[in-house]
């Protein structure tokens, strides 16, 4: 997907937010975990993500973020708790509600 | 029927070791596997001794993602050369997270072994107003699925009888799922939908304590509390019990003097034996109280949020949150610390974390530290007489140890462990009330650990040292017999290198014996002066001598070198093996050395300085 093509989608649908950037008490359901475009960050990050218990559809909530410059974020997916930095968490696209 | 080996197995936090300890109960063998030092926990099951029951390190798949998920990964395999592969696995399964446990469920049903799935903590989904429907589960896998409460000891008769039951019938019929994690994902929870009767309402517990726990200004405040209430409780609580070991070390010097006459075999029994050992013996309450917080924290989950509050403060000198519990551990003591070490994916990461493990101060110096804090800071209370002042020394000594450990690990993570920054990721369970079986199992084990320690390695010290500390025998009428000895003129030739941080001979005598382990350079001490020193000094103890024979810039400079003490053989052992080579234990070891050196050198001058003015 080129710059443009990313761009016009992100118009398309407002609401798509990477998980990454959500502020504290927002919430959501996982539209995609994708690692294309992102530098640095391997497929195998988005493995790493499903183990962890991301997955399409999911419903997930930013629930706490770290006092010491908001980094890493505690994200509640489906009925779990997981704690990973905003960097990796971008990875992670989200359908807003 | 020949023995069989079952695995039990499961993602971390599913209650898998529980389960483990319920269907073996206190019949376990812990180990190391040769070449990795993944504990290896096995013990018969329960009423049933021809199978033989291994407890893998948790995981989330079969890619493994560090060390010790790597060692579960190969024994499933088969792949993992000083391990049978296991005839069949007990794989536990979270009932109150099943979509995300049942992924791994699926991955591990394709390695074609007999499985019997534990669907475990069925009270708290209970409680959570989940419901599983078990038969519909069991038929969508394919697998035997039994309902447990490993902590209850709930379903266990029927997951044993189902067990037995697998290994006869085999593996469950090869059914394809998929090949990505995606895939397995799906299928997951299109199973855990299709069994889940009522879906729940989340552990409202948990939310409700992360608010508090996690929140931007308590969290911090409350994870320093407890940090500093653990070290308060270790000077504070364990007061009275050493009183009534050291009384009774008295009692039995008391009871030998009056029964024996004096000579070589008194002395011996008396100053080498309980002279020395006794002075560490005296620290067993101080170790089981600091230990007891730290297994209470592990096992509530707390452990996680710390890690989760600490991430940025490790990330800003180049480590992760993760790499927070095995220095936490290493407060107990750096072994454990060092091997925890494995649950770090990252190789860099993983090392600059054992390189700093020793400068957590560890329960083996808290001897020392005590002693001197004893001997030479008084007794009062300052800001407002809420604190005591040697609590508050302690406090500062620990700091000093984790500044320097922040200090180091940013200069390792620049230097010699230089890497790509890595990252954090890490489940956050739900807490759950501390277990007392389990607090009380651990600290058992420490205590028998530490007893044996004390009756073993640091008794031979003392008894080597008490002989060349009384050989050869000083002239009649001697001020000082020991520096006639074989220690003292050691000690003598050492004096020259620690002269100038401030040591005298005798304490430059009992570093070496410290080496063996830290806790022995204050039994060390106790035996050169209790040979030393006159019947008074004796029964004041090892703290008294040091108060009337050293200096206070001398005092201070033997604490900082503790904060960084070179340290004992067991630590350069363990480091040696984990990571595979004589490089970074020397490398360690010259590095401490180096520090501890300066240290000494910059706290006794500035303190000489200061108190001359």
């Amino acid at each position: 997907m080129n710059h443009e093509d990313k761009q016009s989608l992100e118009k398309a649908h407002h609401t798509v937010a990477a998980l990454g950037e959500m502020k504290v008490g927002t919430s959501g359901r996982v539209s995609g975990i994708d690692v294309t475009g992102i530098d640095g960050v391997s497929a195998e990050m988005a493995d790493r993500l499903r183990e962890m218990g991301f997955a399409e559809n999911l419903e997930v909530e930013v629930l706490h973020q770290s006092p010491f410059g908001r980094d890493p974020i505690a994200v509640r997916v489906g009925s779990m708790t997981v704690a990973l930095r905003r960097r990796e968490a971008n990875i992670i696209k989200v359908q807003l509600v | 029927m020949t023995l069989s080996l079952v695995a039990v197995v499961g993602n971390p936090n599913c209650g898998k070791s529980a389960l483990f300890n319920a269907l073996t109960g206190l019949r376990q063998k812990v180990a190391n596997y040769p070449g990795a030092t993944v504990e290896r926990r096995t013990g018969p099951m329960l009423g049933n001794a021809d199978i033989e029951l291994v407890d893998l390190p948790g995981t989330y798949s079969l890619t493994p993602r560090s060390p010790d998920e790597a060692v579960t990964c190969d024994i499933l395999k088969g792949t993992f050369e000083s391990e049978k592969r296991p005839d069949a696995v007990i794989c536990v399964v979270d009932a109150t997270n099943l979509a995300q446990h049942l992924r791994f469920v699926i991955e591990l049903r394709a390695l074609g072994l007999p499985m019997v799935i534990a669907l475990n903590m069925t009270d708290l989904a209970a409680r959570e107003q989940i419901s599983i429907d078990a038969m519909a589960l069991s038929n969508k896998l394919g697998v035997p699925v039994v309902e447990t409460v490993a902590v209850r000891k709930k379903g266990l008769e029927d997951l044993q009888a189902k067990a037995l039951e697998a290994l006869k019938a085999g593996a469950p019929i090869d059914t394809f799922f998929g090949t990505s994690v995606r895939d397995f994902q799906r299928a997951a929870r299109k199973i855990a939908a299709d069994a889940t009767l009522s879906e729940g309402i989340g552990h409202k517990t948990t939310r409700l304590l992360d608010k508090v726990l996690l929140n931007p200004v308590a969290g911090p405040i409350v994870l320093f509390g407890i940090l500093f209430l653990m070290f308060q409780a270790v000077f504070a609580w364990a007061e009275a019990p050493m009183g009534w070991i050291e009384d009774g070390i008295a009692f039995s010097q008391a009871l030998l003097a009056n029964s024996m006459s004096e000579g070589w075999l008194f002395s011996f029994l008396s100053d080498g034996i309980l002279g020395g050992v006794g002075a560490v013996v005296v620290f067993l309450p101080q170790i089981l109280i600091l230990f007891a917080f730290v297994l209470i924290l592990e096992s509530t989950g707390y452990m996680a949020r710390a890690a989760f509050l600490m991430d940025r403060l490790m990330a800003s000198v180049g480590l992760n949150g993760r790499a927070f519990i095995p220095l936490l551990s290493s407060f107990a003591c750096a072994i454990p610390g060092i091997m925890a070490a494995r649950t770090i994916a990252d190789p860099k990461d993983r090392l600059t974390t054992i390189l700093i493990a020793p400068l957590m101060t560890c329960s083996a110096r808290l001897p020392v530290y005590t002693v001197l804090i004893g001997a030479v800071i008084p007794d009062t209370n300052v800001m407002g007489g809420a604190v005591g002042l040697q609590g508050l020394v302690m406090f500062c000594l620990y700091l000093a140890g984790i500044v320097s450990a922040l200090v180091v690990a940013a200069v390792l993570k620049r230097t010699v462990a230089k890497g790509e920054a890595h990252t954090f990721m890490l489940e956050l369970p739900k807490y759950q009330t501390p277990r007392l079986a389990y607090v009380l199992t651990g600290l058992y084990e420490r205590a028998r650990l530490f007893l044996r320690r004390a009756g073993t390695v640091i008794m031979a010290v003392t008894i080597v040292l008490w002989f060349f500390a009384s050989y050869p025998v000083a002239p009649e009428g001697a001020a000082n017999p020991v520096s006639y000895s074989l220690v003292g003129i050691i000690g003598g030739w050492l004096e020259v290198i620690f002269s100038p941080i401030g040591f005298n001979w005798e304490i430059s005598a009992a570093l070496v014996p410290g080496m063996a382990a830290r806790e022995v350079a204050i039994a060390a001490l106790g035996t050169v002066y209790s040979i030393g020193g006159s019947e008074e000094m004796i029964e004041a103890g090892v703290g008294a001598m040091i108060a009337a024979n050293w200096s206070l810039p001398t005092a201070f400079s033997f604490l900082a070198w503790f904060v960084y003490a070179p340290q004992c053989l067991s630590t350069i052992a363990v480091t040696r093996r984990e990571t595979n080579g004589w490089k970074w234990p020397l490398f360690m070891l010259g590095y401490l050395f180096g520090l501890a050196y300066l240290a000494s050198f910059l706290t006794f001058n500035i303190a000489t300085i200061i108190l001359a003015s």
